[in-house]
Order: C-alpha cells, then structure tokens, then sequence
C-alpha cells in the first residue's frame, strides 16, 4: 500500500514536471546542439526536451501543436508556409546559429579547389572525371546524403542552384557513413557539416565567383568569405511565445552562443 | 464435490480454448487491416497531380504546347531539354527560358516587389507576357486573379509513370520523378545474390550439424551459429561498410565498394541461422527407420542423405528458405549502409544499388504526411509484400508437390 502511494506520488510529480518543459523536435542536423544547449539550461533549471527526427518532422509537429518548438536546418517550404496560413498560425523564425557545409575528397585526390559551377558540374553528371578538374585520370564518385535530410535541400538550392543530382548518385544515410566512405574510396566527393570535418578526408576550397579560393574554417564562415552557409533555426508559434522565450534568450545569451561554437557551428551574435 | 471439481475444470479448460480462440482471430484481423491500411494509402498516389501540391506550371498564352510528362518537366527544369522544338512546340525564339519564384528579381526590380507580394500575380503575368519562350513553376496562390499566361493541366500521376519509370527523384521540383524499376530491381538483385550465397552454405553447414558432426562438435556449432542471428542488423551494417566494401573494392579494383555484392554478403551472413536451424530441425525429423532401411539395403551415408533424408526433409528446408529469403527481401538497415544506395538500374551486382526497404526508411520520415511522397512510399511496401506473398505461394505449390511425391 505504502509503496503505491510513493509510487503515485513519483509519477504525478513527474507528469507534473513534465508539462511545465518545453519541446524541441525536428532536425537532426541541429539535434546535437539542441541537445547541449538543453543540458546547460536543465543546470539553470528549465526543462527542455530534445527529439530529432528530421526538419520536416519538427514542422509538421509545431503544425498539429505536438511541439513548443520546431528545429530545422532549411527555411519553411512553401507548401509548409500554405498550410500554417491554413491552420490560421502565425509563426516565428529565430536563428540561433549558421552552419558551413565543406566538400570534402580523400585525402590522395590532387584537387584542392572548384568553382561553384564545377562543383555543379560534378554533382549533376556533366563532369564525370577527375581529369576535367585538374586532377589524375579517375572516375568522379559522387557520395550525397538522403533526400529526408535538410544538408541534402541546402546543398541542391545553394550550390547546384536548384538542379537536381544525378541520378547515380550514392546516398548515405548519416554524416559519419559519407566520411567513413570518402575515406575508403579514392575518386570520392561529399559535402558534410563543418562540425564533422576531420583529417581523414581533406576540405576542397571553393570559390563562387571564380578567382577567390576559400578554404571551410570557422573564422571564413563567420566573417562571410566561405560561402556554403546555412542558418540553424528554431520556428515557434506566436501564441507560445512566453512560455519559449526565456529559453530562446538563454540560447541567444553568450552562454548559450558559446555552446553553440563549441559543438562546432557559427554563432549569430 | 467430486462433480463441482470437474466442472470448475472443464470451465477452465474452455476459457483457454476461447482467448486462444480470440487471439487467433485478433491476429488474423490486424494483419488484414494492416495489408488494407498499406493499400488505401498506397492508391491515394494515383490521384495526386504530376506537380508539387501548391504549384502549377504556366507558359505564355500564345505557347501551343498542351502536355508534358514528368521527365520532360525534369529535364526543362534541370536545363538538360534547351528548345521548345525538342518538346515537339512551335515558340518563337525557341529558346526555353526557366522561371522559379526566386529568379523573378531578376526580371523584375526587387524594390517594386510589395512587403505582402500582393502585387506578385501581375509581376509574373507581366514576365510571362514579356518573354514568349518562357515557362514558369509558381505558387497556384499567384494565378488566381488576372493571370494572363496559360497554365498547363499535366493530369494525376499515373500507372504507366510509375511502374515504369526509370528515375526516382521523390523531392524533384517542379514533379516528383517516382520511377520504381531501379529499387525494384535493386530488391530483387541483391536478394537472389544473397539467396545464391546462402543456400549452398546454409545447407551444408545444416546437413553436417544434423548428419555427420560428432555430439561435442554440435554441441559448440549450434550456439555459435544462434548466436549469429541475435546480433542487431545495425552492427552487420557497420561491419560491412567498415570489412566488406573495402575488401570488394580491393578484389574486384573497383572505383566503388558499395555495391549490390556488399550487400549480398551481409544479408547472406544474415540469413544463414535461419536457413540452418530450420534445415537442420527438418533433416532430424526424417524417422530412424527409414534411414536405418536405407543402410540396411546397402546404400552408404552419401547415398542415404541424398536419396532418403533429403528429400524426406525437402518441405522443411523450403521453408527455411523462404524465411531467409524473406529475411532478406525485407532487411532495412544493414543494407542502407552498405549498398550505396543509388537509384541507379543495376546490370551486375559490382554496381551501387537502392532496395525497397531502404528507400522506405531512409525517406519516410521527411516526407510530409499525405503528400505524393509519402504515398509513394506505401506503393513501394505494398510492392515489397507483393512480391514476399508470390514468393510464399511459390514455395507452398513446390512443397505440397513434392510432399505428394514422395508419399
């Protein structure tokens, strides 16, 4: 008997608990972040609960209210915008952090710069060597990641202008495949988050208007030069948003700017 | 006493036979609603528009063309199509000229563009009057009044585009490309390929373990090879993409590891418990007498297994069979990371290929609810238990007959 009461007790305290915390949902791009940011604010006593699941998820959950705030990598899309207006929801876009895609070969490949058009070339089919870059004789293998995820939006809006990739294409379905593949293969190219660049494979330098060359660090993509920049965001409903503010400005806070250069992508302020 | 004793018995005894009765029935219902709930949502896809929800396409008014498949808008779209001939259109200037929503500051001063893009619907009417070659994806929203260009009716998706079609783009904008026949036949090569491994394997290890190892050998085999089957599809995945890719890649020198073999392989490794344990259980249940009949008449071991165990047991391997085949068909995840996945059609099985089931996981959580997308994705799993339900009813008629045969 005693032993239900203390039960009942936990559980209601918890259930308690657990309304008063504030949902985050969606990119699994901005999940880790999330995630950290969450922690340090747990230690100030705010409750946040962090689940990934893809932009597109987190939307369609701030849409049927399963969610306080949606994460995502890549701006609402227009079918997404029509059916907020639709619902009769005004929502909010708040930057919390930019993340750099590098596109990175191994670590062998001779090339060490393209230009967004060869970059487009490469990706879309119409270069398929090596040797057409300036590189050795060897067949270009094209690795992306799959079409669920928002580096794969960002990269066919920002870098192949809205073309599509070509077909043959090898989709991966995480960062850390794509990194583990370009390692191994040797005519191999992928993009991948700044955060996740490491010296197993090597960073190419790009350069969009054809004569300046830019390398994917930190300090090029906060002062602008590096241009493959894309904004994190976090998407709230108006209504919401007194209960999600004093979390918002703890991410806004230079605690929170400084969590967000320590999991590896750019602050905003 | 002795009478209410045995009624309270035979009242027990009934309640079990009824709840194993319901759940009986229970299980039968779900898997209907099941293979219902996959169908209803599956069709939903063939009364969607070839166009993104929201969207249509507009030319100018004085542009003749009436219709456009789905490839053609791709390759309009992709600048892969340049001229209004190649689509068949007789349009001054020839030239195709490709408009989106974010191309129009191009055309038109961004500053003149109102705060609400109230006055966007003339700006695009304007532009597509202005450039006779034109053709243009915007929001339907923007056509509704005084919209002076022509908007083309491209028709619902259909069978025909589907089933097939050679190109699968599911996000494609303008239209979604579901082309089938590359995972299709990405499903089907890498199945047989790890079906063609694992039968000659699994059988041999099966009929060894059950006629020729000594009790202490089978004694360790046994739990080694269960053990095989309870280790997560996960880590089957990352040893392959981490042992098997770069070890084909090296054999065969390819420029690709991740290829139909790689996946092959690990399914192979996969389904091979199941192969052997069912194999096995079926050649021990052959009855000692008609093996002991068939040493008594002079025929060796050899000669026995073949002749008399073999085909005593030929049911029960089938079906280990079939569980591995299916075993395979259905494997998601250790094949989503080694095969490359790319939607390419396959012509051997040293190319990179995309299978049914990681088409469906890799994509299902980012497709909007209810959109063409994720109704594509229900066509595809009512494709894969399509083609699990043939291969069941295939191997059911070859072991009845064979049953009939041998009795």
């Amino acid at each position: 008997m005693r032993r239900s009461i203390i039960t009942f007790c936990l559980l209601s305290l918890f259930i308690g608990l657990e309304a008063y915390a504030q949902k985050v949902k969606g990119s699994d791009s901005v999940l880790p972040l999330s995630q950290k940011l969450a922690e340090a604010y747990a230690k100030k006593g705010g409750r946040v609960t962090v689940t990934g699941g893809g932009s597109g998820v987190g939307i369609a959950a701030l849409l049927d209210g399963s969610t306080d705030i949606a994460q995502s990598s890549r701006k609402t899309k227009f079918s997404e915008k029509a059916k907020l207006v639709a619902k009769k929801r005004q929502v909010k876009e708040l930057a919390i952090a930019m993340d750099a895609l590098a596109v990175v070969v191994h670590p062998d490949n001779k090339v060490s710069q393209l230009t967004r058009q060869q970059l487009e070339d490469i990706f879309t089919g119409k270069i398929t060597n090596w040797k057409q870059v300036g590189g050795e004789d060897r067949r270009i293998i094209v690795y992306s990641r799959e079409t669920s995820s928002g580096t794969y939006e960002f990269f066919k809006e920002q870098v192949l202008k809205n073309k599509n990739y070509k077909a043959s294409v090898l989709s991966m379905p995480a960062t850390g495949a794509i990194i583990q593949s370009i390692k191994q293969t040797k005519g191999a190219i992928g993009y991948v988050g700044l955060a996740y660049l490491n010296k197993e494979v090597k960073a190419i330098k790009v350069s969009y208007d054809g004569k300046n060359f830019v390398a994917p660090t930190l300090e090029a993509s906060k002062n602008g030069t590096y241009p493959i920049v894309r904004p994190l965001l976090y998407y709230y409903d108006i209504r919401k948003s007194k209960a999600v503010t004093p979390f918002l400005n703890f991410v806004l806070s230079k605690e929170g700017q400084k969590i967000v250069s320590n999991v590896g992508y750019i602050p905003v302020k | 006493m002795k009478k209410m004793f045995r009624g309270k018995k035979y009242f027990i005894e009934a309640l079990w036979e009824g709840l194993l009765k319901i759940s009986g029935s229970v299980t039968s219902i779900i898997i209907i609603l099941i293979v219902l709930f996959l169908f209803s949502e599956g069709m939903g896809l063939f009364k969607k528009n070839v166009i993104e929800e929201g969207y249509v396409i507009a030319v100018n008014k004085n542009n003749p063309i009436k219709d456009l498949t789905p490839q053609q808008i791709k390759d309009v779209f992709d600048v892969k199509i340049e001229t209004w001939k190649e689509l068949g259109a007789d349009v001054s200037g020839n030239q195709i000229v490709v408009l989106r929503l974010d191309d129009i500051p191009n055309y038109f001063p961004e500053e003149e563009i109102a705060e609400d893009m109230s006055n966007l619907p003339q700006i695009i009417s304007q532009i597509l009057d202005d450039n006779p070659g034109m053709i243009a994806f915007v929001p339907k929203d923007f056509t509704q009044t005084n919209f002076t260009g022509k908007i083309l009716d491209l028709g619902n998706i259909n069978f025909k585009d589907f089933f097939g079609g050679k190109e699968w783009f599911p996000t494609a904008q303008p239209a979604h490309q579901f082309g089938v026949i590359p995972i299709v036949m990405g499903t089907l090569w890498v199945s047989l390929g790890a079906i063609l491994i694992a039968l000659p394997f699994g059988l041999a290890v099966a009929i060894y373990s059950a006629e020729l190892a000594s009790k202490a050998v089978h004694k360790v085999l046994k739990p080694i090879i269960e053990l095989l089957a309870g280790i997560p599809s996960v880590v089957y995945g990352f040893f392959g993409l981490v042992v098997i890719v770069p070890l084909i890649q090296k054999t065969f020198n390819l420029d690709v590891g991740e290829t139909g073999l790689a996946g092959s392989i690990v399914l192979a490794i996969m389904a091979l418990p199941t192969i052997i344990t069912i194999a096995e259980d079926a050649l021990r249940s052959t009855p000692r007498a008609m093996k002991e009949a068939s040493l008594a008449l002079g025929a060796n071991k050899w000669q026995t297994i073949v002749k008399v165990t073999i085909p005593y047991s030929i049911s029960g391997i089938t079906a280990g069979v079939v569980l591995g085949i299916g075993r395979a068909i259905g494997e998601t995840m250790a094949v989503l990371m080694v095969t490359g996945n790319a939607a390419v059609i396959p012509h051997t099985l040293l190319e990179p290929v995309r299978t049914i089931p990681a088409t469906i996981a890799a994509e299902l959580g980012e497709a909007p609810k209810g959109g063409a997308h994720y109704e594509a994705l229900f066509v595809l799993g009512c494709i894969l238990f399509v083609i699990t339900l043939l291969i069941n009813l295939t191997v059911e008629y070859i072991s009845y007959r064979n049953k009939n045969k041998v009795a």
